[in-house]
């Protein structure tokens, strides 16, 4: 088992490299990258001393091989704008975004996971085609029109809940509780449209199997029938679907945190883009991309864990 | 949203549906559809509308979209302005019909861009050994990186203009119709009638036309309208997030973008382009989800219809 192991984490290297090759890329395909990082403004002289410290008229190679061994020692570069280290950068802003990537994640299993079983047991039902109902609404709602529609009802009209703004649980844990509330809504949404579909379509598959009414037959409760027997055996599609879904979650966080005006990594994005710093926007697309494959490796070893029948 | 996951390619158990099930049939009319899925014929209607509206906008009641009027500024719905006026006086129903133009020509052209490159790819990729596992590993990297963040890094060092939009939409969308149709390859490589084809020596180009791209078809018409319904949203947000069509188009995510500052004070002058958003990208997917069921009976059974 170790050597398959191993073996899995080795085949995580070409994906990670080729993120690396396009975030590197991604700077020079589009002209003189000197000229982009210099600014719109910038005098030819300017361009020439940006060309000169950032090592842009080295070959092309040379230039790729200084960075991924800077990039291995944890190095993401400075902020053109602050001349901070990306990674101190990263390090300050990273602890709203976990917050509010873990309760969302927490919130979206507990009500997408029994609202797909109940979908599954009761198919063709209202109840199922409401919860497919929801999950396409999910789908298509976009992310800031859902925050700034929760904002209206809940904090504008109804004045229930703070309008903006995010408190750190460890200063004050009612004042987090309240702000966190809608973004965790918010964000919720399309996640648990899709997990909860998976889930209908994977319960739905194995209530067909044997075993299933063989529970049924020696009198099983319908409820243990349907966690302890059926979503057992559904649950590494679902497993894998919470996994890659941590893509749109990523994308979902950066909208969300703008709309609530959290400052977290997503504001720091946003706020690279209208400052132009490439080295933060280059920097965090590596870190997520690190992130979603270390996630899916994870994901993808624990499958021994809820199927045994798989093994590594 | 964003990139929204791929709901016919990810691999062995697609997500999903309305649990009507669709007895198969062989003849596959667009009336006959429209006639089993009702909700899918008025969501058609209803796009329909929407490309009028984009297409003949200044015949439905506008005026200038882009024409300031500060002495007029944040007016209510009236007989001049239908839906009233924004911060700078501007009348936001011509806005909207307006930015209904930026919606559709995206998602037109995304889905189709998607679609050809993505084909292309894929096609070559399911039939040249040597080159599969390459182009794989590059798709695996392109997939790793939320498709937001890679469209915002593609436009904001590219500069922002609808054409940069469209590309830096189309580069995360493609690796999906990738493995879609390589799937499809790798499982029609093994087909007897491919397998004469090749032994009687048919070009790699004319065997691909011919016998392996006419497979492809249906499943790629149901992905290209995720792609539409995906590059709709993407666009929305990037102009949202500040880093998309530009400022002076009236696109509905600039509209958003606008209306975020205004909004406790006029919240319908964000919340209009959002729902009109939202329906549009609605009507997309359940067209999709019709198309589905009629076109790729195989996925709709393995989606658990009884």
């Amino acid at each position: 088992m170790p050597l398959l192991v191993l073996q899995r984490l080795v085949s995580t290297i070409p994906v990670l490299l080729v993120v690396a090759v396009i975030v590197f890329l991604m700077l020079r395909i589009s002209g003189d990258p000197a000229a982009i990082l210099a600014g719109d403004t910038a005098t030819s002289a300017q361009i020439e001393a940006v060309r000169q410290a950032f090592g842009f008229d080295r070959p092309i190679w040379e230039q790729f091989l200084g960075w991924i061994v800077q990039v291995l020692q944890g190095d993401l570069g400075e902020s053109l704008f602050t001349g901070l280290p990306v990674t101190t950068l990263i390090a300050q802003r990273i602890e709203p975004t976990l917050m509010l990537a873990l309760t969302t994640i927490v919130f979206s299993v507990l009500v997408a996971v029994p609202l797909g079983v109940l979908a599954a047991w009761r198919s063709g039902t209202w109840i199922d085609r409401a919860v497919m109902v929801f999950a396409v609404l999910g789908f298509s709602v976009p992310v800031f029109v859902l925050g700034y529609g929760f904002m209206y009802v809940f904090s504008i009209e109804l004045r229930l809940l703070p309008v903006q703004g995010y408190t750190s649980p460890f200063v004050d844990p009612v004042a987090f509780a309240q702000g966190i509330i809608l973004p965790t809504l918010t964000l919720s949404c399309i996640y648990i449209a899709l997990i909860a579909r998976i889930t209908r379509a994977s319960v739905l598959e194995t209530l067909n199997e044997d075993y299933i009414r063989t529970a049924r037959a020696k009198g099983q409760v319908e409820r243990t029938v349907l966690f302890r027997h059926a979503l057992r055996n559904a649950a590494v599609p679902i497993v894998t679907v919470i996994g890659l879904g941590v893509a749109l979650l990523i994308g979902g966080v950066v909208v969300t945190e703008s709309v609530f005006n959290i400052p977290g990594l997503g504001r720091l994005v946003v706020d690279a883009i209208t400052r132009r710093d490439y080295p933060i926007i280059q920097g965090l697309i590596l870190f997520f991309a690190l992130i979603y494959v270390v996630l899916n490796l994870i994901i993808d070893l624990a499958y021994t864990l809820l199927d045994p029948r798989i093994r590594y | 949203m964003t990139a929204v996951v791929d709901k016919t390619a990810e691999g062995a158990i697609p997500p999903g549906d309305e649990p009507t099930p669709a007895p198969a049939a062989p003849a596959s009319h667009l009336a006959g559809t429209l006639r089993r899925y009702p909700l899918a014929a008025f969501a058609a209607l209803v796009l329909a509308l929407i490309a009028f509206g984009a297409v003949f906008a200044p015949l439905v009641g506008t005026t200038d979209p882009t024409a300031l009027n500060p002495a007029a500024r944040l007016q209510g719905a009236s007989a001049t302005h239908w839906l009233g006026t924004d911060h700078l006086g501007r009348d936001v129903w011509s806005r909207l019909v307006y930015g209904a133009r930026v919606s559709v020509v995206v998602g037109l052209a995304v889905a189709a861009l998607a679609v050809v490159v993505g084909l292309v790819i894929g096609l070559f990729t399911g039939f040249i050994r040597w080159l599969d596992p390459i182009v794989m590993r590059v798709m695996d990297g392109l997939m790793a990186i939320p498709g937001i963040l890679l469209a915002i890094a593609l436009v904001s060092v590219s500069g922002a203009s609808i054409v940069t939009v469209i590309a830096a939409i189309v580069v995360p969308e493609v690796p999906r119709v990738v493995r879609l149709v390589r799937s499809v390859v790798l499982s029609v490589r093994e087909e007897p009638y491919v397998e004469a084809a090749v032994s009687v020596g048919t070009p790699l180009p004319k065997l691909l036309w011919r016998h392996v791209l006419p497979n492809c078809v249906p499943p790629l018409i149901v992905q290209a309208t995720y792609v539409a319904a995906s590059a709709m949203l993407t666009e929305a947000i990037l102009s949202f997030l500040g880093a998309g069509t530009p400022p002076i188009v009236p696109s509905w995510g600039n509209m958003v973008a606008e209306g975020r500052l205004l909004f406790q004070i006029a919240p319908m002058n964000l919340l209009y382009p959002g729902i009109a958003l939202a329906i549009t990208i609605l009507a997309v997917n359940i067209l999709g989800d019709a198309l589905r069921d009629r076109l790729d009976p195989k996925l709709a059974k393995r989606v658990g219809q009884r």
